[in-house]
Formats: structure tokens, sequence, C-alpha cells
């Protein structure tokens, strides 16, 4: 099971990294007559895998049919442009929903890792100094952790992504958010790096670490962090899908990235209708992916966690 | 417990002035402000008229001190966004959330806690069952489970996708519209209630697997009380205070969750509230959602606290600190 787990979140990443090799289309390629085509399923023809092309039957409902009588390669073996190929359908501006999701899962997959070891890094760095020196920094530190702490989480990075001037270039909007996940995140690691610190440093090796001269850096570095590792892992594990969650968040309610971006949140916003999620339910393709993502995540944490 | 009492109430305070001076300060520093944000509709001139008007030209420090004596006052001012005073709005809009969330966690206790007692003190197919489907329910937060559960409205038709009545607006009888509302409820309460009973389940199968090894259930057994009086009585209450104390974290998570589910099923509730306040650089709406949420944060906090304070007397004693 959690060998299952780890493929799922490798493979992921792995296709995060390889998008635009794996990608059968750009993530912004809109095929105007294909709004919201349902999903075409391959078959066999001799040793070629190919779909039968869908023909437009209804432009205002947006009905398709398959046309039995001519057959399309799957975009991987051969552009053929005579008919796109959909496996998991198009969205609302006709857009391979599949690609989209191979896009996507680099945003999102990547922001939220990225947020992650920002969180990881500096929350030990925190936690570290606060367990080791204490004085008033530490203390200050610690007393910003534990008010960031109770507060809901969604909602802090909500009000400081609101404040922040709206519309900006999709690197930029990266960066920020980012941020915005390290700076809610930083505190689940320090509490307990703090924590863990406190009752180390007075144990045997780190006595005679100094007793041999090891300046502080050293010890924090060498011996007390290392120290922390089960509990920085688990907190990643804890992290992770928090993170990937608030960017679906964010951009389900028009915070996050611009539309043409792929992230998995911009999937779901244009999913969002009820109208629309009934009818064309392989829009909702990218929640399932994050179901798949928060799953895999759960069962490594759970065995980080027994462990 | 007195001071132990007092410390908590202090913290409650802090909370509740902190998060709403922060929430003021940072949409008052943000760029752009409400007679910006009302589009192109307006002259310079209107909009300089709506900011005279508004109070927005006048200096931060004297805008936060008139504020504040007026939140003394309990004159929590008026929104800009729905000319209404601001604490009218808050008032209808957290009772909404409030149903929601305390639906939600009464729906998480009555299912979570009994399965929890159940895997933790059974063994065989129904344990490995509840475990895998709290493995799957603890991976489906609000946001997916929502968007699932109005996909199954859609389809079947079991219940109203969204919104909290059918009605709004029409002279309904008080009963028809309670009626209405526990229609519409399931399906955000559902989606609410879902992760949080899942992990209730998992905490407290735990807890109480460690607990039925204690000494004192193998003394009771030995005696001849039986196995369900046991578990019930004598293990159940031993392993309580672990799962009590997640009542207080999950307070946090369920108003995180409620704005989401609030959007999604279109839920009248302070989240949305909140969050179109935002958007509008409605300021003391903003200020006032963010108060009233930290009011309740603090509230439920406090009252997770009292409630492990009351079942577990090493809280208060200091031996744990």
């Amino acid at each position: 099971m959690i060998r299952r787990a780890g493929i799922v979140l490798a493979s992921q990443t792995l296709v995060a990294v390889l998008a635009p090799l794996v990608a059968p289309y750009d993530a912004g390629e809109a095929f105007r007559g294909f709004l919201h085509a349902p999903p075409m399923r391959p078959h066999l023809e001799g040793l070629t895998p190919v779909v039968h092309p869908l023909v437009l039957t209804d432009l205002l409902e947006s009905r398709f049919e398959r046309d039995p009588s001519r057959t399309v390669r799957l975009p991987w073996m051969q552009r053929d442009n005579t008919a796109p190929v959909f496996l998991l359908g198009s969205d609302d501006f006709g857009r391979d929903v599949l690609s989209r999701l191979l896009y996507g899962a680099r945003t999102s997959l990547g922001l939220s890792l990225i947020a992650t070891l920002g969180s990881v890094v500096i929350g030990a760095l925190a936690g570290a100094w606060a367990g080791y020196r204490g004085g008033w920094v530490g203390d200050a530190m610690m007393r910003v952790a534990d008010l960031v702490l109770v507060l809901p989480v969604i909602y802090v990075v909500l009000v400081l992504r609101a404040v922040l001037p709206l519309v900006l270039p999709a690197s930029t909007v990266f960066l920020l958010v980012a941020w915005i996940l390290v700076a809610v995140g930083w505190p689940y690691v320090a509490r307990g790096v703090r924590a863990i610190v406190a009752v180390e440093r007075s144990r045997q090796y780190v006595q005679a670490a100094q007793s041999l001269g090891a300046g502080s850096f050293r010890i924090l570095t060498v011996h007390l962090i290392p120290a922390c590792a089960g509990h920085l892992l688990v907190q990643a594990t804890l992290l992770l899908p928090a993170f990937i969650l608030a960017e679906a968040t964010l951009s389900f309610v028009g915070l996050g990235f611009p539309d043409p971006v792929a992230s998995w949140g911009t999937m779901l916003a244009g999913a969002g209708n009820y109208n629309a999620i009934a009818r064309f339910p392989w829009t909702l393709a990218s929640a399932v992916a994050i179901f798949l993502v928060v799953l895999a995540t759960n069962l490594i944490g759970a065995r980080g966690r027994s462990a | 417990m007195a001071r132990y009492l007092l410390r908590r109430l202090g913290f409650a305070l802090l909370l509740v002035l902190v998060a709403s001076s922060a929430a003021l300060l940072l949409t008052r520093l943000a760029p752009g402000d409400f007679a910006a944000a009302q589009g192109l509709d307006l002259t310079s001139a209107q909009r300089e008229q709506l900011r005279e008007t508004l109070g927005l030209n006048q200096s931060l420090a004297e805008q936060y001190v008139s504020r504040l004596g007026g939140a003394l006052r309990f004159d929590f001012g008026e929104s800009m966004l729905y000319s209404r005073p601001v604490s009218a709005l808050i008032g209808e809009r957290a009772l909404n959330t409030a149903v929601l969330a305390t639906t939600a966690l009464l729906l998480a206790t009555i299912v979570g806690m009994p399965l929890g007692i159940y895997s933790g003190t059974s063994s065989g197919l129904g344990r490995a069952a509840v475990r895998m489907v709290s493995t799957v329910g603890v991976s489906i937060p609000p946001l997916i489970g929502s968007l699932g559960l109005v996909f199954l409205a859609a389809r079947t038709g079991w219940f109203p996708v969204g919104g909290m009545t059918s009605s709004a607006g029409a002279d309904v009888t008080w009963s028809a519209w309670l009626a209405d509302l526990v229609r519409h409820l399931p399906l955000p309460a559902l989606a609410l209630a879902l992760p949080l009973a899942a992990a209730l389940e998992k905490l407290q199968s735990e807890s109480i697997e460690t607990s039925v090894h204690e000494p004192f259930v193998a003394a009771s057994r030995a005696r001849g009380v039986d196995r369900a009086r046991v578990v019930l009585r004598h293990a159940w209450p031993a392993s309580l205070r672990p799962v009590l104390g997640l009542y207080g974290l999950m307070i946090g998570g369920l108003f995180s969750g409620s704005f989401v589910v609030e959007v999604v099923t279109s839920w009248p509730g302070l989240g949305r509230l909140m969050f179109d306040a935002l958007k509008a650089r409605d300021l003391f709406l903003v200020a006032g959602c963010a108060a009233t949420g930290a009011f309740f944060l603090a509230a439920g906090t406090l009252l997770a606290d009292l409630l492990l304070a009351w079942t577990d007397p090493r809280v208060t004693s200091g031996d744990e600190a």
C-alpha cells in the first residue's frame, strides 16, 4: 500500500516535470469547435491505438457523436490535424483536459513542493533557534507561531492574497502564493522542532560536541536539526496536501492563478457551476487528481507517524 | 481553575482584537479602496465624493481610533457594499454559518466516534473496512467533497444542489422554511463533516486501542463485567482526552472548510460575506467579519479547553506544561 502510494506520488511528480513531453497538446491550445467534448475511448486497430473522431451535432447543447467511419491516431503517435483527440474530454474553452491536467500538475505540485520545502527550512531554523538559544527573539517567534496556529489557514491565506494586487503575471502569482503559504506553514514545523531541540540539547552527544569546541551553528545543523528529521518528514506530508488544497481553493475563488494558466485550481474554477458539473463531469478531473495526491501523502504520512 | 479561565479569556479577547485590527489595517493598506473597486461607472469627482462620505479620506490612525471607539460601544459601522449596518449583516450570516458548522460537527461526532470505538476494540473484516473508509475520508477535503456531492445531487436529484432555501424572499410559514432548510442542509454539512468524521474515527480508534490494554480494563473483565460495558464505561472515558483535544483543533478546520463549502454550494454564510467584502475593499465589513470569526474561534477553543479540563484535572494543575 505504502509502496503504491509512493509510486502514485513519484509518477505524478515525474509527469509534472515532463509535462511538455507527455502532454498531447499545449495547455492553452483551444479547439473552438469542441467545447465540452466528452472523453473519447481509444481502441486498437491492428497495433495502433486510434479513436473515432467527434462530430458536433448540437452546438447549443454541446452534443457530440462519434463518427465510426473515420479513425484518428493518438496525438503521441503522430500529430493528426484532421481532428483533435480528447482522452479526458475538453473544457469550456475546448482545451484538452488531459493536457491541462499534466501542465496543471506542474503548477500545483511545483508550487506546493516549493512552499513545503520553504516552510520546512524556515520552520526548522526558527524552531531550532528558539529551542537552542531561546531569548526574547525565540520567544517572540514562538508567540507569532502560536497566533498563526490558532487562525484558520484558509482565511489567513485569503486575506493575505486579497490585500495584494489582484492582477499579476503568472510567475509573480506563483512566487507570491508560495511566500504566503510559507508564512502560514512554518509555525507547524517550528513548534515541534523547538520542543525536540529543547530536549535534545542537553543530551550527551550535544555536550560532547560542545566540549570538542563545536560552534552553535555546527551543533544546530549537524546534530540538532537532523535529530528532528522524523518530525520534519511528517510535517512535510501534512503540509503538502494542505498547500495543494490552498492553491486549488485560491484559484477556485479567483484569487489564484489567472485563467489561461493551467493549474488544478483553475481547472476546478472552470468546472465550478452545478449545471456544468452535472453535464460535463470530466471537467472535474483535477479534483480526482487532488484526491489521489492527498490520499497518497496521507498514506505515506500515516506510515511515517507510526514508524 | 479561575486563573486558568482568566488567562484563556484574556487570550480570547486578544485574538479578537488582533484579528480584526489586522484585517482592517491590511485591507486599508491594500492597493485600491472601496471607491476604486466600484468600477468605471463613476467619474473621478463622484469617486472623491464617495470617499468623503464614507470617511475613506481619513488618515489610518483617525480611522482606526474611531472604529475602535465604535466597536467598544458595539457600533461596528456601516457596510459600504450593502449600505446596511455591519452588525445586522453579520448577525444573519453568522447564524447561517453556525447552523452549517454545528450540524457538521454533530454529524462528524455521531458517525466518527462510534465507528472509532468499534474499530479500536474489534478485529477482522469490519475493522479493516472502517479503517479503509476513514483513510479515504480524511483525503476528501471539503473542496473536493462538496464538488463531488454537487455532482451527485445534480445527477440524481436526491437533494438540492445549492443555496440555503429555495424560497428566498417568499413569504412562507416558519415550519415550511424550516423544512426547506432541512432539505438543503445535508449536502454542505456532509461535505464539511466527512473529513472531520474520518479524523475523529482514526484518533478515537487509536486512543481506545491503547486504553483497552490498560490493567483496569483487564481487571473489570476479570471481575466478570461484560465486554460492551467495559468498553463503554471504562475504556472509552479513559480514551477521551486526545479525542477532546482534537475538537479544539477542529474548530479552525471547520472555519476554513465552511468557507469553501459556502462558496461551492452558495450557502449564504460568514465566509462568503467576508470574501465579498475583501474583494470590494469594504473596510468595516472585513473587520467585522474578522472580529466575529475570531470570537467564534476563541469561544470554540475555550469551550473545547474547558471540556478537556473538566474531564481531565491534569490539564489545569499544570502537570502537563
